[in-house]
């Protein structure tokens, strides 16, 4: 067997496999747009309103965080049903940490059940990030064995024991995530390989602002025929501040970002540079604030231009972390609005 | 090897407060090679208990024993008249020890004196690291002989996850990321393409979540037919 072989499942590449309206679009060769949305740390489903009225008419699909970084929040599939509730196409996310295969099938029949057709199927972060770090964690199935399951639950009728799913079955659109930059970046084309031959219908990356490199990422990806089996999204997300840009460079496993932005993001506050922090007022402090958000915006802008460009890329995930009010103005200023909208009408439950 | 901690002298002393006769109880074994309840550590805690209860004012006899495994009944059953002679016994010992001696003496008092840790190796003089999980279904041999059940944080069977920075694993700058170092092994062994293969779920009834275990082996069993 060599590397280079990869044998990925077949699909049928003319009738939809799902009710999913991200699937639409990516069959109808529209360059696709999703973003992110964290459900909060309550049982407040306002919350989860509001962030989505930033995001309708944006974007194709809305992707709700599982736990991410191991804290507490309302589940992503509550807030999914939130955002059906809301006529919106929620991406779950689903993270191995929490949860065994009986409770994520289990999630799975339940989600579908409440109108969620798209799923994201992933490790997790490790509880010890989190707010509770004495935490037991799971890990039963991994994020490739994840995306087995929800795929044979579709394709094939089956749990993962085996055993036929009697009445309806649960067909989602299956997505994973991929890191180019994180180690052992040789070999992380061939660990996406992996996740589509397990069964992925779209990928979303990490966030990418260091695009050479992932060219030479997307060179392998597309030399292993990756893109003719998956949906590739790359991650995209606006820089808040220089500051934040330094902490996501030195502390986010896998992100890259160019001494070529941060001195961006660092002149865009030039203005400001003469004082210290301290010495600022609040007004000025504010005024820096909307420089470096202005700036953190058109970069983002600039990479989506730059992801349409390379050969394989399906759309752009934003990742616009607790700053959803961004996602409009980027979308919009990347030329992407409105979102083309596909009426099929037999496409399938 | 089992690699085990010794508890703090407090917390072990507030176990046995009130006992009049203490008998600590070393193990041979294991413990002893990573210098945690061999025959020295045992000596080392009598003398500390009775150091700290005259300091205090409290009188007790404080005694201490070691036998070669204290995970098997013939080596305990020497200590017999010194276990039934005690108020209490610490047992320095892993938990299979402790457990030896509550099963073999129903009427002792005994508390650990250890924490067990884990199934792994001393790597260089003072450190010591987790190298196996008992899982019951060892798949070292398509790992390279590097075991991500016990040395990645997630236990992933399709690893590197997106948290492997630079060799080390997310959680800690200090763990080496297993994923990497099975990578860098197959790689060097040219045999990187055992990694391609998407494994399927594990069976984790052999381990322990398939409750507790245990290996009946009827040829070497004493008890069956003639």
């Amino acid at each position: 067997m060599s590397l280079e072989a990869t044998e990925y499942p077949t699909r049928n590449k003319k009738a939809l496999l799902t009710g999913s309206n991200l699937e639409k679009i990516l069959r109808a060769g529209h360059f696709a747009v999703t973003a992110e949305l964290g459900p909060p740390q309550s049982a407040d489903h306002a919350v989860i309103r509001d962030k989505a009225r930033y995001l309708r008419d944006c974007c194709d699909g809305i992707n709700i965080t599982d736990n991410q970084t191991a804290i507490v929040r309302m589940s992503s599939l509550a807030s999914g049903a939130i955002l059906v509730q809301e006529g919106l196409e929620p991406i779950i996310q689903m993270v191995c940490r929490d949860r065994n295969r009986i409770a994520m099938q289990s999630d799975l029949l339940g989600a579908y059940a409440l109108g969620v057709r798209n799923v994201l199927c992933l490790t997790g972060d490790h509880q010890s990030f989190g707010n509770h770090p004495t935490a037991k964690n799971v890990f039963d199935l991994d994020s490739c064995q994840l995306v087995k399951m929800v795929r044979e639950m579709r394709d094939q009728r089956i749990f993962q024991c085996g055993e036929a799913i009697k009445g309806r079955e649960p067909r989602f659109f299956v997505g994973a995530a991929a890191s180019p930059f994180a180690a052992p970046v040789t070999f992380r084309p061939y660990r996406l390989a992996k996740k589509v031959k397990a069964g992925a219908d779209f990928i979303q990356t990490q966030l990418v602002y260091d695009v050479d490199g992932f060219e030479v990422f997307m060179e392998k990806v597309r030399a292993l025929g990756i893109h003719e089996n998956a949906y590739i999204l790359a991650g995209v997300g606006p820089l808040k501040s220089p500051g934040m840009a330094k902490y996501m460079r030195d502390n986010v496993p896998g992100i890259r970002i160019p001494d070529r932005l941060i001195e961006r993001m660092t002149q865009a506050g030039a203005k400001w540079a003469g004082k210290k922090n301290e010495e600022l007022s609040r007004e000025e402090k504010e005024a820096r604030s909307e420089a470096w958000k202005a700036e953190g915006i058109k970069i983002c802008i600039e990479l989506i231009h730059k992801m349409r460009a390379i050969p394989g890329v399906a759309g752009v995930h934003i990742m616009a972390i607790e700053w959803e009010s961004a996602v409009k103005p980027i979308v919009e200023g990347a030329g992407l609005l409105p979102r083309p909208r596909i009426i099929e009408p037999d496409s399938p439950r | 090897m089992i690699v085990a901690e010794q508890k703090k002298l407090d917390e072990i002393r507030g176990s046995v407060s009130g006992a009049r006769k203490i008998l600590i109880v070393g193990c041979g074994t294991c413990v002893t090679v990573c210098f945690a309840g061999g025959a020295q550590e045992a000596a080392i805690l009598a003398s500390s208990i009775r150091m700290a209860n005259q300091l205090d004012g409290q009188t007790c006899e404080v005694a201490d024993v070691t036998v070669q495994r204290q995970c098997e009944w013939e080596y305990l059953d020497e200590l017999a008249d010194q276990i039934n002679g005690a108020d209490a016994i610490v047992s320095l010992a892993c938990g299979v020890g402790v457990q030896a001696i509550a099963e073999r003496f129903p009427n002792a008092w005994v508390v650990p004196g250890l924490n067990t840790a884990f199934i792994g190796m001393p790597t260089e003089q003072g450190i010591w690291e987790e190298r196996c999980a008992a899982c019951g279904d060892c798949l070292l041999g398509i790992t390279g002989g590097i075991c991500p059940i016990a040395r990645c944080s997630k236990s992933l069977l399709n690893g590197p996850c997106g948290g492997s920075e630079a060799g080390h694993c997310e959680i800690d700058p200090n763990i080496p990321c297993a994923w990497q170092l099975i990578h860098d092994r197959l790689e060097k062994l040219g045999k990187l393409e055992l990694l391609l293969e998407v494994q399927p779920p594990k069976n984790w009834q052999k381990a322990r979540d398939g409750g507790p275990r245990k290996v009946i082996r009827e040829d070497l069993r004493l008890t069956h037919k003639e």
